[in-house]
C-alpha cells in the first residue's frame, strides 16, 4: 500500500443519536486498509472520544482523517465554546460537563487524558468562543 | 469463559439475535463511566454496566468490546439492541446487582488483564487535581 486515502465527517451537536457514527466509520475504512487491531482501536478510541467532545460541547464540527503509509492524522474541528484552560482540560478528572452528560457515561474528565495516552501526536489549539481543533497522529508500525 | 457458562452462572438472559454461545471472554471490566471503559487496552472482554443507551454499543465497538451484559434487569431500547446486532455485539442481561454479578464472575475464574494505554501518570494527576 503507498496510497494516501482522505475523508471527512460532518458532526452535529447535542446529535446523540448519531454520536460515534463517524469514528466508527473511521475504523471500518482502518478495517479495510487491513490496518494493525491495536492501532485500529487506539485510533477509534481518540476519534471517539474526539467526537463525543464536539456533539456534547459544540454546535457543529468536522472529522477529518488522512492515513499514509506511515501515519494515521484525524483532525477534529469544531464551532463551539472553545477551552479557556487546555492544561486544566488536559487534567484526569477535571470536567465542566453538565449532569445529563454525565449521566449518559461521559463527561468524567478522561476525554483529552484519554485521547493523549492514544496517540503519538496531539495538538489542541482553541479560541474560546469560536471553537478547538484537535489533531491526532497515531503512527502506522513500519519497523520498530 | 464461554457465553454459555455466562448465562449460567449469573442466570442471564441473551438480547441479541443471532448470537454464538460458544464465544469465549478472556477479560472483563465493570464501569458505568464511558470514558474509563476507553481508558484502558483490554481484548476479548467482557463489560459489566449499569448503562444501557446507544453509547454503551460505540464504546464496546471502539474499545473492542466483545460481550457487554447489563445488570439489574436493565434493558436498552430496542434500537441500541438493534445497533448491537448490527456491530455482532451479544447484550446479555441479569438480574443480580453490579456487586453480585461481579463477584459470581470473579469467583468462577474471570479476571481484569487491564493495562493502562501507557503509564497512566496517577500521581501526577494528583497533585495537578490539589
Amino acid at each position: 500500500m503507498n496510497d494516501v486515502e482522505e475523508g471527512f465527517f460532518f458532526l452535529t451537536g447535542k446529535d446523540f443519536t448519531n454520536a460515534g457514527v463517524a469514528s466508527s466509520s473511521l475504523k471500518g475504512v482502518l478495517e479495510r486498509r487491513g490496518v494493525q487491531q491495536d492501532i485500529i482501536r487506539r485510533t477509534a478510541i481518540a476519534a471517539f472520544e474526539a467526537e463525543m467532545n464536539v456533539i456534547i460541547y459544540a454546535v457543529a464540527g468536522m472529522m477529518k482523517y488522512r492515513i499514509t503509509d506511515t501515519e494515521i492524522c484525524v483532525t477534529i474541528q469544531d464551532m463551539g465554546q472553545g477551552i479557556p484552560n487546555i492544561e486544566l482540560a488536559m487534567t484526569e478528572g477535571y470536567s465542566t460537563a453538565p449532569d445529563y452528560i454525565r449521566e449518559m457515561g461521559f463527561g468524567s474528565g478522561m476525554g483529552l487524558p484519554n485521547i493523549k495516552k492514544s496517540t503519538d501526536k496531539l495538538v489542541v489549539s482553541s479560541v474560546v468562543g469560536e471553537g478547538t481543533t484537535l489533531e491526532l497522529v497515531i503512527f502506522l508500525k513500519k519497523e520498530e | 469463559m464461554t457465553l454459555i457458562e455466562i448465562l449460567d452462572i449469573l442466570n442471564a438472559r441473551v438480547l441479541t439475535h443471532p448470537v454464538t454461545l460458544q464465544k469465549t471472554v478472556d477479560n472483563a471490566y465493570c464501569a458505568d463511566l464511558m470514558s474509563d471503559v476507553l481508558s484502558f487496552s483490554i481484548t476479548k472482554s467482557l463489560l459489566v454496566t449499569g448503562l444501557t443507551n446507544a453509547q454503551v454499543i460505540r464504546t464496546a465497538e471502539m474499545a473492542a468490546i466483545e460481550v457487554i451484559i447489563f445488570i439489574q434487569g436493565k434493558r436498552p431500547e430496542s434500537q441500541t439492541i438493534k445497533l448491537a446486532e448490527e456491530k455482532h455485539i451479544p447484550l446479555l442481561v441479569t438480574d443480580l446487582s453490579m456487586f453480585d454479578t461481579c463477584g459470581r464472575l470473579y469467583e468462577r475464574g474471570l479476571r481484569s488483564q487491564v493495562h493502562h494505554l501507557n503509564q497512566s501518570p496517577i500521581e501526577t494527576c494528583r497533585t495537578k487535581s490539589l
